[in-house]
């Protein structure tokens, strides 16, 4: 551990000119992605959370389009952004949980969580640094296309396809029965707010 | 033909160090909130900076499987979202709170 540490600062001058030769709109997509992730976070308010990770779902698309991976970008804007965030907030206007109604937690638990975060991030950078560049650059065109992910998906992965359609049918059953409400609920907490939400 | 020419300025490692510190974020999220409409919304997170790594690695290497392997997660954490948000429902409908500390009352 501790030699990776030191392997990790002995390449510290390196990693100010790492950032010297990259692309302004990478290293500005990047700087945006962490930021609102961050905010996504650190917010109190859990509508900001939501509307900051919308943010990072639009920078991650921009990642891909800057990747050539364009159905991704598409798909990935329709799907997150527009679907599961939604949702997210659907539900966080339905459970009327717009207000500040987290209790502090203490400051410990929050040095543990970074502690945890941050050794995780060590780890795999240095991880990252023993192992080294081992993947050789063979761009294809037109790779992130629907014609060529399309041939992909429909011939090698077709039995997965069809296995997530199962799953999605699970899901759907599952969501609607747990969100079916029964008759006598017993409840754990004596309603004082009146009403059965 | 590529847009920026990413290839000969942008390593795989810089997309390998930005998905790190995305999972990291997402993971001191799941650790330190409590609120679990953002415990999962930081899973989502950490579910993203995976998809950025298979796509990068997908680009570099020009090999479609990455960018599959990409749409199975997001079909997966469409499911999850789905079914996580109901149970999330059903519990402040018993509790009133959406509290994960507060479940540490479930008995099996």
């Amino acid at each position: 551990m501790l030699a990776l540490i030191s392997l990790n600062a002995k390449s510290g001058p390196n990693f100010i000119t790492m950032f010297q030769n990259l692309p302004i709109p990478f290293l500005i997509l990047s700087f945006l992605t962490i930021l609102s992730s961050l905010y996504v976070v650190t917010s109190k308010n859990p509508v900001h959370s939501v509307l900051a990770l919308i943010f990072t779902f639009f920078t991650i698309s921009a990642h891909y389009v800057l990747l050539n991976a364009q159905f991704l970008a598409v798909v990935n804007l329709i799907v997150y952004a527009g679907a599961i965030m939604v949702l997210f907030l659907f539900v966080l206007m339905l459970l009327n949980l717009s207000k500040e109604t987290e209790p502090v937690k203490s400051n410990w638990w929050g040095i543990a969580a970074a502690i945890t975060a941050g050794s995780m991030l060590l780890i795999v950078t240095a991880a990252f640094q023993v192992t080294g560049e081992a993947v050789a650059k063979n761009p294809v065109e037109g790779i992130g296309l629907v014609k060529a992910l399309g041939k992909v998906l429909f011939t090698r992965f077709v039995v997965p396809f069809e296995l997530t359609g199962i799953l999605f049918l699970a899901a759907m059953v599952g969501a609607v029965l747990l969100g079916k409400r029964e008759k006598n609920n017993a409840v754990l907490i004596p309603k004082e707010e009146g009403g059965n939400s | 033909m590529n847009l920026l020419s990413i290839f000969n300025q942008v390593e795989i490692s810089h997309y390998i160090y930005l998905s790190t510190v995305l999972f990291s974020i997402g993971l001191f999220g799941v650790l330190f909130r409590r609120n679990a409409i953002i415990l999962l919304m930081c899973i989502e997170l950490m579910l993203n900076a995976v998809n950025l790594l298979f796509t990068a690695f997908s680009t570099y290497m020009g090999d479609a499987d990455g960018q599959i392997f990409v749409f199975f997660i997001m079909v997966v954490a469409a499911a999850e979202a789905a079914v996580g948000l109901a149970i999330l429902v059903l519990v402040y409908r018993n509790t009133r709170k959406t509290d994960v500390s507060f479940l540490d009352q479930l008995k099996g």
